[in-house]
C-alpha cells in the first residue's frame, strides 16, 4: 500500500478558496507548532539560568546571563546512569522487539489451533497496572538471584514488553501478501527458515515501530528501574528523580537534566523516524 | 535474483541476530571495568572465566540506604561518610540514596526489600511510630543492647528517647532534629504593614490577617498536600497545647470534644487567610512568596533556614526571622532521621559501625551544620551551630522545654494512621466539614492501631 | 502428525513468550487477586481469607467513589477525545503535503520521548495559578496577549473538572503519536480509491468523507485502546503534578499510597483488581470485535 501525498493541484478542481485554505493550514500548523514548543522552550531557559534566578514567577524571562553551567554540574552525576540506562534500554528494546517480531510471525502466518486465543491472551498483557505486579514480581527476581545486576531488568522489561511489540508485528505481518509464504514453502523452506529469510528482511518498519516504542518505555522508566539494580546499576532515570525529588528541588539542575535525559530517546527517534512513519502505514498497530 | 539477495539479507540478519542476542554478555562486558558487583552477577555469563568464591571479603561493606540526596544533605552525609571511612578504612560504604525518600518512593523501595528478605545494610526512617510497622512484622533490629554500650541513653533528651522507645525497646538511632512548629516572616513586611511582631496565638493570627487582606496581600503562603499536615498540626499544637496534643495520636484525647472542633475551625480560618486557591507547587515556591512580598508568613519547617540562608544567601534575622509558631512557645514540635538495623543485613558488623557513626559525636557535629538541623546528642559542640541554629539547639537543650512529636513527619501517627489522615485531610480541605474530619480521624486510629 | 509438524514449530517459538506472560502477568494477576481477599496491612503478609470484604468496603469508601472513578472517568474522556481530535485535525492539516512536513511531524512527535515525570515538572510551572503579580505560566502569555479572560485555574479550579486540565500534559505527550496513526491511515489510502471519487465529480471533503473516513475505523479503533489503557494507568504524571492534591486523586494513584504508604496490602490490591477489571471492559470487546474482523476477511 505504498500512497504518496497527491501532487498538488492535479486532476482536482481547485476552488477559489485554495489559497486562503493554504494559508490557514500552514498557519494552524504553525501555532500548533508553537504550542508543542512552547514548555521546551520553558525547560530551555529555566536549565541555562543561575540558581538565583531560577523562580517560577519568572519562568518566561530570558536569563541575564546565559549559562551552561546547570548541564556541566548535572552530567557528572547522569554519567552512570547513563551509561546504565544506555546498556539496558538497547538490548531489552531490540530482544523485545525480536521476539515480538517472532510472535507475530507466527500469529499472523505460520497460525496453530488457538493462535487467535493466545493472541488475545498476549495482547492483554499490556494493561497490567505496573504498580499491582510491582511486589510479587520483586520477589520473584529476588528469589531467583536475578536482582541487582542489568539483566533482571532487561528480562522483565523485554517481557512486559511483548504484548505491544506483538501487536506491533502481528498487524505488520498480516499486511504481508500469503504468496510470499507460499513460494517459501514451496522452496522447502520451514518456518525458521521463512521467519528469517522471508518475513525479517521486509520488518525493519516495523522494527523502527517497535523499538522506538520499547525504547522510550525502557528509557523511562522508574519504578522497575530502582527495585531492581543495585546503586552502581541505577539506570538515569532515579539519578534524575534525585535530582528533581529532593527537599529543596534545584529547579535549574532539574530541568537542564531532564533535557539531557531525553537526548537519546530524541535520538532514537530521529534515526527510525522515517521507517516509523512508513511502519504505521503498512499497518503496524492497524486493528 | 531473489535467492542471492535472500542469502545476503540472510547473512546480514543472522549477524545481526548474533549479535543482538549476546548484546548483554558483550555490552556489559565492556564496562566490566567499573563493575564491583559480587560473584552472583558474574556467574550468570558463560564466556568468563570461573568466578572466585568470596569466602573472607577483602573488602567488607555497608549498604545505606537513605534519601539525603539534596542540597545539604548530601554534603552532610559525604562528610559522614568521609568520617566512617577513616574510622573504618576496611569497610567500603555504598550510598544507595534514592531521593523522594520522605515521600512515598522509599517505601516502596523499602517495603519490597524488606518483604523480600533482601534488605539493605542500614536504612533510615523517621524515628517515632513511622518505623512501627517494621518492628511489628520483625524487620528491624533491637539496638537496647548498642545504646547500652555506647552510652547513647544519657546522650539522649528524655522527650526524644520516649518518643523512639516502644515496648521498652529502641529500634533506630537518631542521627538530627527538626523542629516544625515554627513560623516564618520578613522583618521588613511586618514593619511596612505596621504588625509589631509574629502573632503569640493564632487567633492574632487570625486578627492580623484580616490587615494584611485589607492591604491585598496573603496572610499565609501554603504548599502541597504535606504543607497543609504540617499546618494542621501546628494549629493543632498551638490551640490545645503540648499534653492533649499529643493525647490526639494516642487516643487519650477525645477528637469529638468541642476544644478539638474549636481548633479544627481555627484550622478552616486560617485556611480561609491563605493562598490555598492558588497553592504553591512545592514548599520552596510557597516561601518564595513570603520572600517576595506578595505573602506575610509561612509555616515551615526549620530546613526553610536551610533554603532561605544557603540558597538563596538571605540574612538570618535580617532579611527573614523566625518565631515558634503561634500558641507553641517554649514547645518543640520535633522530627528526626534515624537509622535503623535491618533483620538479616548481610554486612551486620559493618552495619553496626555505621549505626555507630551515626549516634557518635563526631559524626552527628559533621553531618548536622551541612543540613541545617540540631544534633540528637545533647554534648554536641556548640560552636558548631550558629544563627538559627544556635537558638534552635538551645531550645532543643533546654529541660524547660516540652517536646512533642510531629504528625506530618512520622513521629506520633504509624504509617497506616497517617495515610488515612491524609485522605480525611484532603476531603476536609475540600468539605470543611470538621465534625466529619474528626470522626474520620477517630475512626481510622481506632482501625490502625 | 504432518499436521502437528505444519504448526508445531510455531507454537514452539511462541511458546517462551506464553511461559513467560503466563507467570509474569497472569500469575501476578492471580496473587494480586489472592491478596485482594485477604486482610493484609503492614509489612507482613497476612494469609486469611476474607472473601469480598475489601471490595465492599472500597465501594463505600468516599475518596474511592466521590474522587477516584469520576476523576478518572474526566480525565480519561477529556484526554481521549481532545487527543483523538486534536491528532486527526493535526493529521488532516498534514495528509496533503506541506513543506517541512518532517520538521512538523519530529515536533508534534517528540514530547513523547519526553518521560512522564520531566513532563510534571514544567507543565506543573505553566499551569500555575497565582493570581496578581504572581502570575506566570500558561496564565501570563494569555494576559501578554491580551487574553486575560481567558485565564484559568487550572486542576486548582474549584470545578469538578478540574482534573480536565491535567489533560493538557497528557495531551501534549501522545497527541503526536495519535496524528501519526491517522496520517499513516490517510496515507494508507489507495490514490486510486480517491481520484476515482473525483472524477465521479467529489469535491475534497466529501472525497474524504465518504472515501477517507470509513478507512480510517481500525486505525481509530487502536488509538482508543491505546489513548483508554494509557489514561487508566497513568500515575507518574498526575503524582508528579501535585503529589497527594485529592482533587485530582484516581484509583492507581490511591492504590499507590495506600499501599506503600499506609501498607494497606490487600486494599491497594482490591484497588487494583478493579483497574483492570475497568481496563478489561474496554479492552475485551475491543479485542473480540477485533478479531472477529480477520476471521470475516
Amino acid at each position: 500500500m505504498t500512497a504518496v501525498p497527491p501532487a498538488r493541484g492535479h486532476g482536482r478542481i481547485r476552488s477559489p478558496w485554495a489559497n486562503y485554505v493554504t494559508t490557514a493550514r500552514y498557519l494552524a500548523l504553525f501555532a500548533l507548532a508553537c504550542f508543542f514548543l512552547m514548555p521546551v522552550y520553558a525547560l530551555l531557559i529555566t536549565a541555562l539560568k543561575s540558581p538565583s534566578e531560577v523562580s517560577v514567577v519568572r519562568m518566561w524571562q530570558w536569563p541575564h546571563a546565559l549559562s551552561l553551567d546547570n548541564f556541566a554540574i548535572v552530567w557528572p552525576k547522569l554519567r552512570e546512569g547513563f551509561t546504565n540506562s544506555v546498556l539496558m534500554a538497547l538490548p531489552a528494546s531490540v530482544l523485545s522487539s525480536l521476539l515480538g517480531a517472532a510472535n507475530g510471525f507466527v500469529l499472523s502466518k505460520w497460525r496453530f489451533p488457538g493462535a487467535d486465543f493466545a493472541f488475545a491472551l498476549i495482547l492483554f498483557g499490556m494493561f497490567i497496572p505496573y504498580q499491582a505486579v510491582l511486589i510479587p514480581m520483586f520477589q520473584v527476581m529476588s528469589y531467583s538471584g536475578l536482582r541487582g545486576g542489568l539483566y533482571g531488568l532487561i528480562l522483565v522489561h523485554v517481557i512486559y514488553g511483548l504484548p505491544i511489540t506483538t501487536l506491533i508485528f502481528r498487524s505488520y505481518f498480516a499486511g504481508i501478501s500469503e504468496e510470499l509464504i507460499e513460494a517459501a514453502k514451496v522452496d522447502g523452506a520451514g518456518m525458521l527458515r521463512t521467519f528469517v529469510f522471508v518475513a525479517l528482511p521486509i520488518a525493519p518498519p516495523a522494527f523502527a515501530v517497535a523499538m522506538i516504542w520499547q525504547f522510550t518505555s525502557a528509557w523511562n522508566d522508574f519504578l522497575f528501574g530502582v527495585l531492581l539494580t543495585n546503586k552502581d546499576r541505577w539506570p538515569i532515570t532515579v539519578a534524575l528523580n534525585n535530582i528533581a525529588g529532593s527537599q529543596a528541588v534545584p529547579f535549574n539542575e532539574a530541568m537542564a537534566s531532564a533535557l539531557l535525559a531525553c537526548l537519546p530517546t530524541l535520538l532514537v527517534y530521529v534515526l527510525l523516524g522515517r521507517f516509523f512513519m512508513r511502519g504505521l502505514m503498512a499497518g503496524a498497530l492497524k486493528g | 535474483m531473489r535467492r542471492v539477495s535472500m542469502s545476503r539479507a540472510a547473512l546480514s540478519f543472522t549477524a545481526l541476530s548474533a549479535l543482538v542476542f549476546t548484546a548483554p554478555v558483550w555490552m556489559t562486558a565492556c564496562s566490566k571495568s567499573k563493575d564491583k558487583e559480587p560473584a552472583k552477577e558474574m556467574a550468570k555469563e558463560p564466556p568468563k572465566p570461573v568466578p572466585e568464591v568470596p569466602k573472607e571479603p577483602a573488602k567488607d561493606q555497608v549498604e545505606v540506604f537513605s534519601w539525603w540526596t539534596g542540597a545539604g544533605e548530601q554534603e552532610g552525609l559525604d562528610a559522614m561518610i568521609a568520617d566512617f571511612k577513616t574510622k573504618n578504612p576496611a569497610i567500603e560504604f555504598i550510598n544507595a540514596a534514592v531521593s523522594g525518600g520522605a515521600g512515598t518512593n522509599a517505601k516502596a523501595i523499602l517495603a519490597n526489600r524488606l518483604q523480600a528478605g533482601n534488605p539493605p545494610d542500614s536504612y533510615q526512617r523517621h524515628a517515632g511510630l513511622e518505623l512501627a510497622d517494621d518492628i511489628k512484622a520483625a524487620k528491624v533490629e533491637d539496638l537496647t543492647k548498642l545504646y547500652e554500650a555506647q552510652g547513647w541513653k544519657d546522650k539522649l533528651p528524655k522527650g526524644l528517647l520516649e518518643a523512639i522507645t516502644i515496648d521498652g525497646k529502641v529500634y533506630s538511632v537518631p542521627v538530627n532534629i527538626h523542629r516544625a512548629n515554627l513560623i516564618w516572616f520578613v522583618p521588613k513586611t511586618l514593619q511596612a504593614l505596621g504588625i509589631a511582631g509574629p502573632p503569640k496565638t493564632w487567633k492574632e493570627f487570625l486578627a492580623q490577617a484580616k490587615t494584611i487582606k485589607a492591604k491585598g496581600k496573603t496572610a499565609l503562603a501554603i504548599g502541597p498536600q504535606w504543607t497543609q499536615k504540617h499546618l494542621l498540626e501546628t494549629v493543632l499544637l498551638g490551640d490545645l497545647g503540648p499534653e492533649k496534643y499529643t493525647g490526639l495520636w494516642n487516643g487519650k484525647t477525645d477528637w469529638k470534644s468541642a476544644e478539638v472542633t474549636a481548633a479544627l475551625d481555627t484550622y478552616k480560618q486560617v485556611l480561609a487567610a491563605s493562598d490555598i486557591k492558588s497553592s504553591a507547587a512545592d514548599w520552596q515556591p510557597a516561601a518564595d512568596r513570603v520572600i517576595d512580598g506578595t505573602a506575610v508568613y509561612t509555616v515551615m519547617g526549620d530546613w526553610l533556614d536551610g533554603y532561605w540562608g544557603r540558597a538563596k544567601k538571605l540574612g538570618f534575622k535580617t532579611d527573614y526571622d523566625v518565631a515558634a509558631s503561634p500558641g507553641s512557645t517554649g514547645v518543640y514540635d520535633f522530627l528526626s532521621d534515624s537509622f535503623t538495623l535491618p533483620v538479616g543485613a548481610k554486612h551486620r558488623a559493618a552495619a553496626e559501625k555505621w549505626l555507630i557513626e551515626c549516634g557518635s559525636v563526631e559524626g552527628q557535629d559533621l553531618f548536622n551544620p551541612q543540613k541545617g538541623s540540631v544534633p540528637a546528642r545533647t554534648d554536641a559542640d556548640k560552636a558548631k551551630y550558629q544563627a538559627y541554629l544556635a537558638s534552635a539547639l538551645k531550645d532543643w537543650q533546654d529541660p524547660a522545654t516540652k517536646i512533642v512529636g510531629s504528625l506530618a513527619h512520622g513521629v506520633v501517627a504509624n504509617n497506616a494512621f497517617g495515610s488515612e489522615i491524609d485522605t480525611a485531610l484532603g476531603i476536609f480541605v475540600e468539605s470543611r466539614d470538621s465534625a466529619g474530619f474528626a470522626t474520620a480521624v477517630a475512626k481510622a486510629y481506632a482501625a490502625t492501631k | 502428525m504432518r499436521r502437528l509438524r505444519a504448526w508445531g514449530p510455531g507454537l514452539l517459538l511462541i511458546a517462551p513468550s506464553l511461559v513467560a506472560l503466563a507467570v509474569f502477568v497472569y500469575g501476578f494477576l492471580g496473587w494480586n487477586i489472592r491478596v485482594s481477599m485477604s486482610s493484609w496491612r503492614g509489612l507482613a503478609p497476612a494469609h486469611d481469607f476474607v472473601g469480598l470484604d475489601n471490595y465492599v468496603a472500597l465501594l463505600g469508601d468516599v475518596r474511592f467513589t466521590h474522587y477516584d472513578v469520576p476523576n478518572i472517568a474526566i480525565f480519561t474522556l477529556v484526554f481521549v477525545i481532545g487527543s483523538l481530535v486534536v491528532g486527526f485535525v493535526m493529521a488532516v492539516l498534514l495528509d496533503r503535503g506541506v513543506t517541512g512536513e518532517n520538521v512538523f511531524r519530529s515536533v508534534y512527535l517528540f514530547p513523547m520521548a519526553i518521560s512522564f515525570i520531566a513532563t510534571a515538572i514544567i507543565w506543573r510551572w505553566l499551569m500555575d495559578n497565582g493570581g496578581g503579580e504572581s502570575t506566570t505560566g500558561i496564565n501570563q502569555l494569555l494576559a501578554d496577549a491580551g487574553l486575560e479572560s481567558w485565564r484559568s485555574d487550572w486542576f486548582k479550579s474549584s470545578s469538578r473538572w478540574a482534573i480536565a486540565a491535567i489533560a493538557l500534559p497528557a495531551g501534549w505527550s501522545l497527541t503526536g503519536y495519535v496524528m501519526s496513526l491517522f496520517l499513516a491511515g490517510m496515507r494508507g489510502v489507495p490514490e486510486e480509491l480517491r481520484e476515482a471519487a473525483r472524477v465521479d465529480g467529489a469535491s475534497e471533503p466529501r472525497v474524504f468523507w465518504h472515501v477517507v473516513r470509513p478507512m480510517l475505523l481500525p486505525v481509530l479503533m487502536s488509538a482508543v485502546v491505546i489513548l483508554t489503557h494509557i489514561s487508566l494507568k497513568t500515575f507518574d504524571l498526575f503524582y508528579a503534578m501535585d503529589q497527594k492534591n485529592i482533587k485530582i486523586d484516581t484509583p492507581a494513584l490511591y492504590m499507590w499510597f495506600t499501599t506503600f504508604d499506609g501498607g494497606f496490602y490487600a486494599r491497594g490490591a482490591a484497588i487494583a483488581t478493579l483497574l483492570l477489571l475497568g481496563v478489561a471492559t474496554i479492552i475485551v470487546p475491543y479485542i473480540w470485535y477485533s478479531v472477529r474482523e480477520e476471521r470475516r476477511k
